[in-house]
């Protein structure tokens, strides 16, 4: 089949504060566009979901054009149009969601209600083709850290580990606030641990060595907490540097290890690390290094297809459309909890 | 000119097909097919059926509507945005014009009177989002967000799920007693409709209409953080 006779697909993606839209066919990725709210949530030190849905509103038409425009397509050449169903925020979902069931009445194509989470594994294939049956998946992102076991993207994935507190990002935004760092926390601290000795100062690993594949970050932003107060009762000067290079170590340590024994456990030989804090460098940095030990393949997105966009939603449904199931309803509820056994929403 | 309306700024789900033949005047507006429900928390599942439902009923197909008119509130901001963002999504794809209406202007509308009267919904939050009017068709103030007592209905009566909600403040002459039910309100919420109807009045009237821009009237709830907490007294 050539590329010309795969069918176009239009993906959108409201579920928090980035509002995505993307125009696959197959594994290419013909255009996409991304309006983030993400400078209105700073000042609150975390994504507002009003704001975000308010905000969701006014870019989401704006947001069809410009990826349409970039790819160089007609809104009438679609076949199919994806849309995150879930996870995500209630109000930011419904946005998407409704302008999704819009396009796909008026263009009269059929609907398809995606899982977040899935979308994050499965704009990978836009970078390097497809991917590898079965693969594990780490997602890190501010809302998730999950280690997934896919074994097809469209019908089969299965939830390894998850975290048990905070995700890995929120633990990023909430240190760089103890750091006085600006809001979002990842490419602050990223920058400041570059100039820090990771070995500085110790701190804990969460559930490091329990036999499972969860994670626990709130411990940890804990210590942090602690740590910065001892600090300031002493009235010394924040080793700011130290302090985000040593978090960071104790991060990057737990997801990149229990990311490789999953592999290993599993018999897999090719590992994703996708969502927002897959762009965090000394992340990429130990989990190539830990991957080339076990004799895993790492695949990693160029970090603007990691965070939320609408290509991996456009990817996603492409995958679901070739797996031949049945298109959503026009009924399609939004599921913030969607469960990540499902890339599909029921 | 066939129009495609609806509202989900209230508890109700609206939609309904409305036309005009060419060269008619405001007169000869009328509604094809309407469809309602009531259900506060599924606006997002019902709307897209319902205008399926409408346009099936009505013997046509979206792509021959001239254009789409929508309530743009005020009113409880989920369901709101999944009309706006219907609206706008659906004229995006058709290339036809997209209309903004007051869902109290649509309200007003449907209750057909010809005398000065008050609208009211809930907004929340014990308070109602209200507006008076000269007849069914002429809003007369700005559209305010305000406790029932502190509304100052003048004797007129008020109609409205918002005076239903509040018969105590707003109430006024128009119920006798609680057996009149909520009736006396009539009609409690707005219909696409009247909505549609409104719209292609205007539009053969050559009148100027608003972009679909949601009214909110209320800033986001959100606090700017305050310092850390103290995480001292966990130590050991």
């Amino acid at each position: 089949m050539s590329r010309d006779d795969l069918p176009l697909v239009l993906g959108i993606e409201t579920s928090c504060d980035e509002t995505g839209v993307g125009l696959v066919r197959g594994c290419t990725l013909l255009g996409e566009d991304v309006a983030s709210s993400v400078e209105q949530h700073a000042r609150f030190g975390g994504v507002v979901p009003e704001v975000a849905s308010r905000a969701h509103l006014e870019a989401m038409v704006p947001t069809v054009r410009r990826a349409l425009d970039k790819a160089g397509v007609a809104a009438s050449d679609v076949d199919a149009v994806a849309v995150t169903a879930g996870p995500g925020l209630a109000g930011a979902l419904l946005v998407g969601v409704s302008a999704a069931k819009a396009y796909a009445m008026a263009l009269d194509v059929p609907l398809y209600g995606v899982n977040h989470l899935v979308g994050h594994v499965a704009v990978d294939q836009l970078e390097h083709g497809p991917l590898p049956k079965p693969a594990v998946a780490l997602l890190v992102s501010g809302g998730h850290t999950s280690l997934l076991l896919v074994e097809d993207l469209a019908t089969r994935v299965r939830s390894l580990g998850d975290t048990v507190d905070d995700a890995a990002g929120e633990a990023y935004d909430k240190v760089a606030r103890l750091l006085g760092l600006p809001y979002p926390g990842g490419p602050p601290i990223d920058r400041a641990a570059r100039e820090g000795d990771p070995g500085a100062i110790r701190f804990p690993r969460g559930k490091w060595g329990d036999g499972t594949y969860d994670f626990s970050f709130s411990g940890l932003k804990t210590a942090v907490a602690r740590w910065v107060e001892d600090a300031g009762g002493q009235g010394r000067e924040l080793p700011v540097d130290d302090i985000a290079a040593g978090f960071q170590e104790s991060v990057v340590d737990v997801l990149t290890r229990k990311a490789v024994d999953a592999c290993v456990d599993n018999g897999v030989d090719h590992l994703v690390i996708s969502g927002g804090v897959a762009a965090n460098s000394r992340l990429r940095a130990l989990a190539e290094e830990r991957c080339a030990e076990a004799g895993v393949r790492l695949r990693v997105p160029r970090p603007k297809l990691c965070t939320d966009n609408g290509a991996m939603i456009g990817a996603l449904g492409a995958e679901v459309v070739a797996a031949g199931l049945p298109p959503s309803r026009l009924d399609l509820a939004t599921d913030t909890s969607l469960p990540v056994n499902m890339p599909l929403a029921p | 000119m066939l129009l495609l309306a609806f509202d989900t700024a209230t508890p109700a789900v609206t939609a309904a097909v409305c036309q005009a033949p060419a060269g008619g005047g405001p007169d000869t507006v009328r509604t094809a097919a309407a469809t309602s429900s009531v259900d506060a928390r599924r606006h997002g599942e019902l709307l897209a059926p319902a205008i399926q439902e409408a346009i099936a009923e009505a013997g046509t197909r979206l792509g021959d509507l001239a254009g789409i008119a929508v309530g743009v509130g005020p009113g409880p901001y989920t369901g709101l945005r999944v009309g706006l963002a219907t609206a706008l999504s659906l004229a995006d794809a058709l290339g036809v014009p997209c209309h903004g209406v007051p869902t109290l202007d649509a309200l007003a509308y449907a209750s057909g009177r010809t005398g000065p009267f008050i609208a009211a919904s809930d907004a929340r939050r014990k308070e109602v989002f209200w507006a008076r009017y000269a007849d069914a068709s002429t809003r007369t103030g700005a559209i305010a967000v305000d406790r029932p007592a502190d509304v100052d209905t003048g004797g007129l009566p008020v109609v409205g799920h918002g005076a239903a909600l509040y018969p105590a403040e707003l109430g006024g002459g128009a119920r006798n007693g609680p057996e009149d039910g909520d009736e006396a309100f009539a009609p409690l919420y707005p219909t696409a409709s009247a909505l549609g109807e409104l719209v292609l009045r205007r539009l053969l009237a050559g009148e100027e209409l608003d972009d679909p821009r949601p009214l909110y009237l209320r800033r986001p709830d959100a606090a700017e953080p305050s310092g850390p907490k103290k995480v001292g007294q966990w130590k050991a």
